[in-house]
């Protein structure tokens, strides 16, 4: 039996490592300028939500998750439940680590929000903006984080600004389908009857297509956000700080307790972020059914 | 293929205010394809199959009357929706001509379609189209809102429209509060608020149980005679489309088979078809004479005579009395004429009774009715087994239970 049927021939490679790392090297040498910009204006932008975030003093943080969970749920002991959860990080001792946690994860879901609700309301739009997109989009979900990780580094250095570049194209994704599927299911005959009373697509895109997809965007609000609080401890990896790196540390010095307590408040963000967007959804979608 | 969709009851051309010409709406890619297999004159089926391509309307022609209720009906599919939709062109058509006022709408710009759709033509749609995250009033201020008009001023008038369709005290609901009727008011006065020449209405009252639809159409009629709408009304009912429409299209497989006032297509039916159609009508709707009747008034004991029958008639302003005996059984009629000679001693009061006259049972159908109470001269009245009288129907009331 001829060796190549069993054998994939390795005469034929095909050789794109070398390409990627080309590219990747003549963006590093030659778009300087441009990266650099990039980091300043995402560095600025963290900078801005840290401060902002740092103004909230520990027990503000507690009531207003009692506040947004009373208004979102009307349970007070759900309320009540997760500001203890809330509360019992600061007393496993990462109060500061979560602090850091929630400025990358806000400013990272800020970033996705902002790109990714145009970019939705565009390829509900354009069927070829949307043929694409879509595969680019899945592209970004699907791609191992770990791998982008490594241009991220090189061309922005380590820290937190690559971590929100990461978490942002990792989190993305789901805020544009969600928009467009959104707005595309807005009922047929709604959509004539707007057009029909002579709205402009303006028009028509905020008094009525916006407003009925009000539930479905606040779904992929809800799916961006949780993605992004996943992506915390990759993004350790390539140095930014926060809960992540408590656990990256743990796992370098073999410490199951600081990698646990750390995990554990992850879980707890997760839970407290996920209830309060969730019941949006459930109130948006209640008030309209 | 031989069409008759000669329209002999064709308008006046100055009355005329919406004229389409020659329209035709293909669906699908291979127009081109499909156009040659329809010259040859392949059906929809056969093209569709080969082609791909549905042509959904066909050479269709026809012209709205200001003023009056045009209706278009036909089976599912036959391409209603997609008629009424290239009238204010949410669909572009593939061929032929859409004239507003002599005016080819097709020709308008992006802002001069916008500015008909505003002010000239609204839309009613069969599942209502409303906007479920506004309030009633906010859905009926709707088009106001979008052609600029100030807050106050297009609430002011949002309101006057929400009365007019009998939603008073409902104005600040949400839609999901409202049944299948009550929504379709709103779809209604939301479509009015513009104050537009032409109502377009896309099977209005097919989602709503026959009950509402009727109170619905009633409705419709006195609004369009309050207001005097020009309105082109789409149904698969044809009890509804005689019932409204002044003149009536039939559509087949996206064409025109007839167009002829419901008086004339009833007695002329263009093809099987129609009468099908029309014969389906009847079978339809299944009304006895118990329905129709009304309670019997103007009437006169057998022992009080003709004094006391001319009083009745005089009260009641009839011509003619039902004459009764012990426990509301039927003898006849008295007319007004023998009335008077039997005061005037011509006559007897028992001779005076027209005992011959035509009678039914409360559970005769309707349709049976029809050419006994077209001949009657005086309403049938209705009786029971023991011959008690129950109720009169008019020749009026059979004839509007018939459309
Ligand atoms: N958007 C569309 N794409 C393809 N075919 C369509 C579309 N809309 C309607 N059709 C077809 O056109 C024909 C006429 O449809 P329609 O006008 O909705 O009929 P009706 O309102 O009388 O039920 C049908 O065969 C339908 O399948
Ligand atoms: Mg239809």
């Amino acid at each position: 039996m001829a060796d190549w049927l069993t054998r994939f021939p390795e005469e034929l490679h095909l050789n794109i490592q070398a390409p990627i790392d080309n590219g990747i090297n003549y963006m590093v040498e030659n778009w300087g300028g441009f990266f650099d910009g990039l980091s300043n204006g995402l560095r600025a932008i963290l900078r801005a939500v840290q401060d902002i975030i740092d103004f909230v003093p520990w027990w503000a943080l507690v009531i207003i998750v009692f506040a947004a969970t009373l208004l979102t749920t009307k349970k007070w002991p759900r309320a009540v439940l997760y500001s203890i959860l809330l509360v019992s990080i600061g007393l496993i001792g990462l109060w500061d680590e979560l602090y850091d946690t929630l400025a990358l994860v806000i400013t990272s879901v800020f970033i996705s929000l902002a790109i990714g609700f145009p970019l939705g309301v565009l390829i509900s739009f354009s069927d070829r903006a949307n043929k694409i997109v879509r595969p680019i989009l899945d592209t970004m979900q699907t791609m191992p984080s770990f791998v982008y990780l490594i241009p991220a580094v090189m061309l922005l250095g380590l820290g937190n600004v690559p971590a929100v570049i990461a978490t942002t194209i990792y989190a993305m994704p789901p805020m544009v389908r969600m928009t467009s599927h959104g707005l595309r299911q807005v009922d047929t005959e709604v959509q004539e009857a707007s057009l029909a009373f002579g709205a402009t697509r303006l028009q028509m895109l905020g008094k009525v297509l916006v407003p009925q997809a009000v539930p479905t965007i606040m779904t992929g609000v809800n799916q961006t956000i949780i993605m992004a609080i996943s992506m915390v401890v990759t993004c350790s990896m390539i140095g930014a700080t926060g809960l992540g790196s408590e656990v990256i540390a743990g796992m370098n010095r073999l410490d199951s307790g600081r990698g646990f307590a750390a995990g554990i408040a992850i879980v707890i963000l997760a839970i407290i972020m996920d209830r309060i967007t969730q019941n949006m959804v459930k109130e948006a979608k209640s008030s309209d059914a | 293929m031989t069409l008759n969709n000669t329209d002999k009851t064709a308008p006046q051309e100055e009355d005329i205010i919406l004229k389409v010409e020659h329209l035709s709406k293909v669906f699908g890619r291979r127009k081109e394809a499909a156009n040659e297999m329809l010259e040859k004159g392949a059906d929809k089926a056969a093209i569709l199959k080969s082609t791909g391509v549905t042509i959904a309307v066909d050479d269709v022609s026809f012209d709205v009357e200001r003023g009056k209720v045009f209706s278009l009906i036909g089976a599912s599919g036959s391409g209603k929706s997609t008629v009424v939709r290239c009238l204010n062109m949410l669909w572009r058509p593939t061929a032929g001509k859409i004239l507003f006022e002599n005016e080819d709408i097709g020709q308008y710009s992006a802002q001069q379609l916008r500015e008909f759709r505003r002010s000239k033509v609204s839309m009613v749609f069969q599942s209502f189209g409303l906007l479920s995250h506004r309030s009633v009033l906010d859905n009926v201020a709707f088009g106001l809102e979008v052609r600029g008009v100030k807050k106050q001023e297009r609430l002011d008038k949002a309101m006057e429209m929400v009365d007019m369709v009998g939603l008073n005290g409902w104005e600040n609901k949400d839609i999901t509060d409202l049944s299948g009727g009550m929504r379709q008011r709103v779809g209604i006065a939301r479509a009015l608020a513009n104050d537009p020449d032409i109502l377009l209405m896309d099977e209005p009252f097919s989602a709503l149980d026959p009950l509402v639809r009727q109170s619905m159409q009633f409705e419709l009629i006195s609004i369009q005679q309050k207001l005097n709408k020009t309105i082109v009304f789409i149904t698969h009912d044809i009890n509804e489309a005689f019932k409204l429409g002044d003149r009536v299209a039939i559509m087949r497989e996206g064409r025109i088979v007839q167009i002829d006032t419901p008086e004339d297509m009833t007695v002329n039916p263009a093809d099987d078809y129609v009468r099908q159609f029309i014969q389906s009508a009847d079978k339809a709707q299944i009304y006895y004479a118990k329905n129709f009747m009304q309670t019997p008034t103007c009437l006169v004991h057998i022992k009080h005579g003709a004094r006391a029958a001319l009083q009745q008639m005089r009260d009641n302003g009839m011509s003619s009395a039902y004459v009764i005996g012990d426990g509301m059984r039927f003898i006849g009629v008295i007319p007004l004429d023998n009335a008077f000679r039997v005061r005037a001693g011509e006559m007897t009061f028992d001779e005076a009774i027209v005992r011959d006259t035509p009678t039914t049972t409360q559970d005769t159908l309707i349709n049976d009715l029809l050419p006994i109470a077209s001949q009657a001269k005086y309403p049938l009245a209705v009786l029971d087994e023991d011959n008690r009288l129950k109720g009169i129907l008019s020749k009026a009331a059979v004839l509007t239970a018939l459309l």
